[in-house]
């Protein structure tokens, strides 16, 4: 049975701790027992604030500063909406690499209400100049992602939720990997997007891209993959439009229409399973396909 | 360090007057900060072995860039460009600027997380001899941020960190008494006159073992 994206980075990230020394933990009460090994390892390293996110990430800067590589993680809108001003100042604006990783991505936490859903996780994030964003669709691709970021300087965020595709696609970061070819438009599925966005175009000829980086997203590797024709549909799995400014620009040399199919930007106070929220968004392969063919006429 | 070498620095960066500038609330626990307590190397401003010091409330900082520029971390000519185009002395002071400067900081609540957190490190790194010092304003103490800090520190048993308030009684909230607010959340306290050097001095060189230290240092609303 695989396991779950939360899991595997906790996981990997406990790997990478016990490696070497160049590594530190720094969490808010939550997913403290995913990380058991890495407090036994050396607890020196490996705290837990407890329910005080702000400081979490103030102290993860901390660590930065005396050159550690601090991972900090939480659920997503306690880490990237509550303590934005401490990932921006702390960690941004001081030009430190750490690795933060949110949980609960968009409506992991559906029954929650509100407080806990996080469609604008990414949106946020993406306010910081430099940020790298991770949103992997697989276990596997958040194992081979961390081993390939953490420790090498750079300010990341990586993006979980609970839903995952079938198995994993990107092997490092910043690609752009094409799953399948077509002449009617190009669909942009972005991590755990992917195989609902197949399931929705199985029948239509498009080229379908997938990228388990948002951000930054190499315009280059955009380009030569993208059919020629002018439709391009994004497919996101936080608030439709995240990632305009980097699809948009990645494509600026061609006529193109854009199209984003995410998380519609309206206040959403139902309370249900992610499906049930994916169902009434039009965020599960049906609502996808409808959406994909209503553009497409 | 020299009082009036100081403040003819301050006075530089600012084009004050003076007297105004000798009435800083920080520069009496900065001139002994940075004279007879932390351990620094402006030849090398990294030096493993030195003391952290995070001016958490990045506010005011003319004096703090004068005790700086005192211990030679960067030339006196930089002063007169404070707060100009090109210039890296800034209203508030960014680490990636100046050398000496630990923190970038301005916004107010981040210094004393930032500190938890490099005193951490250092235990991490065993190194037991160099402490992380930060400072913070009465009124800065409004933003919750720093009360989180607050609780959390000494928790960890963080005997390498002291934390300096400048009380100059700015603060509109009634505070009163900081000293037994900061002692009941577990941290080794002393209240000393902010312009007493010799008191401040014994204050801020004491290190309890295992918690940390806050050193509340008073200064009345007259100037000095």
């Amino acid at each position: 049975m695989s396991t779950t994206m939360r899991r595997q980075a906790a996981d990997t990230v406990c790997d990478l701790f016990m490696a070497g020394d160049g590594v530190a933990v720094v969490l808010s009460e939550i997913s403290v027992e995913y990380f058991a090994r890495a407090f036994a390892h050396d607890p020196r390293r490996a705290v837990n604030v407890g329910i005080m996110e702000p400081a979490m990430v103030g102290v993860a800067a901390g660590f930065a500063m005396e050159g550690f590589h601090p991972v900090a993680h939480t659920i997503s809108p306690f880490l990237a909406e509550r303590a934005l001003e401490q990932v921006k100042l702390d960690l941004g604006n001081q030009e430190l690499g750490a690795t933060l990783i949110g949980t609960g991505g968009s409506f992991d936490y559906g029954v929650e209400g509100t407080t806990h859903h996080s469609p604008g996780d990414v949106q946020a994030m993406l306010t910081i100049p430099g940020m790298r964003v991770l949103v992997p669709g697989h276990a596997g691709e958040v194992d081979r992602l961390l081993r390939a970021t953490v420790g090498d300087g750079q300010l990341t965020y990586v993006r979980l939720q609970a839903v995952t595709n079938a198995q994993p696609v990107a092997a490092v970061p910043g690609e752009v990997v094409t799953i399948r070819a077509g002449g009617q438009a190009t669909v942009l599925a972005i991590g755990p997007m992917l195989d609902r966005a197949a399931a929705a175009t199985a029948d239509l000829d498009v080229t379908l891209l997938y990228t388990a980086t948002a951000a930054p997203l190499d315009p280059a590797a955009l380009r030569e993959s993208a059919a020629a024709a002018a439709d391009v549909i994004v497919v996101e799995p936080f608030h439709q439009g995240t990632l305009a400014a980097q699809v948009t620009a990645g494509l600026a040399d061609r006529p193109a229409r854009f199209h984003f199919v995410g998380v519609p930007r309206r206040l959403v106070r139902e309370y249900g399973t992610p499906e049930q929220h994916d169902a009434a968004l039009g965020l599960d392969a049906a609502g996808i396909g409808r959406r994909i063919r209503d553009l497409l006429g | 360090m020299e009082h009036t070498e100081i403040v003819r620095l301050a006075a530089l960066a600012t084009g004050d007057e003076k007297h105004e500038a000798s009435s800083y609330s920080t520069l009496d626990a900065l001139a002994v900060l940075y004279g007879e307590v932390l351990r620094v190397d402006p030849a090398d401003p990294h030096w493993d072995e030195r003391d952290r010091f995070i001016l958490s409330k990045g506010h005011g900082p003319a004096a703090f860039y004068a005790v700086l520029c005192l211990r030679g971390f960067f030339p006196e000519a930089w002063l007169p460009g404070f707060m100009t185009w090109g210039n890296p002395l800034g209203a508030h002071p960014d680490r990636t600027l100046v050398p000496g400067v630990e923190a970038s900081t301005g916004s107010l609540g981040h210094g004393l997380a930032l500190g938890v957190g490099t005193a951490l490190a250092l235990r991490a790194r065993n190194l037991d001899g160099p402490r992380t010092v930060v400072l913070t304003g009465d009124a800065e103490l409004n933003e919750g941020s720093n009360w989180e800090a607050i609780l959390l520190a000494p928790q960890l048993g963080l005997g390498n960190l002291t934390l300096v308030v400048i009380d100059n009684h700015s603060s509109e909230l009634d505070l009163r008494p900081l000293d037994g607010k900061l002692t009941a959340f577990g941290w080794d306290t002393r209240t000393v006159g902010g312009r007493d050097h010799g008191a401040l001095r014994d204050t801020l060189v004491r290190r309890h073992p295992d918690r940390p230290t806050a050193v509340v240092a008073d200064i009345s609303k007259e100037p000095a």
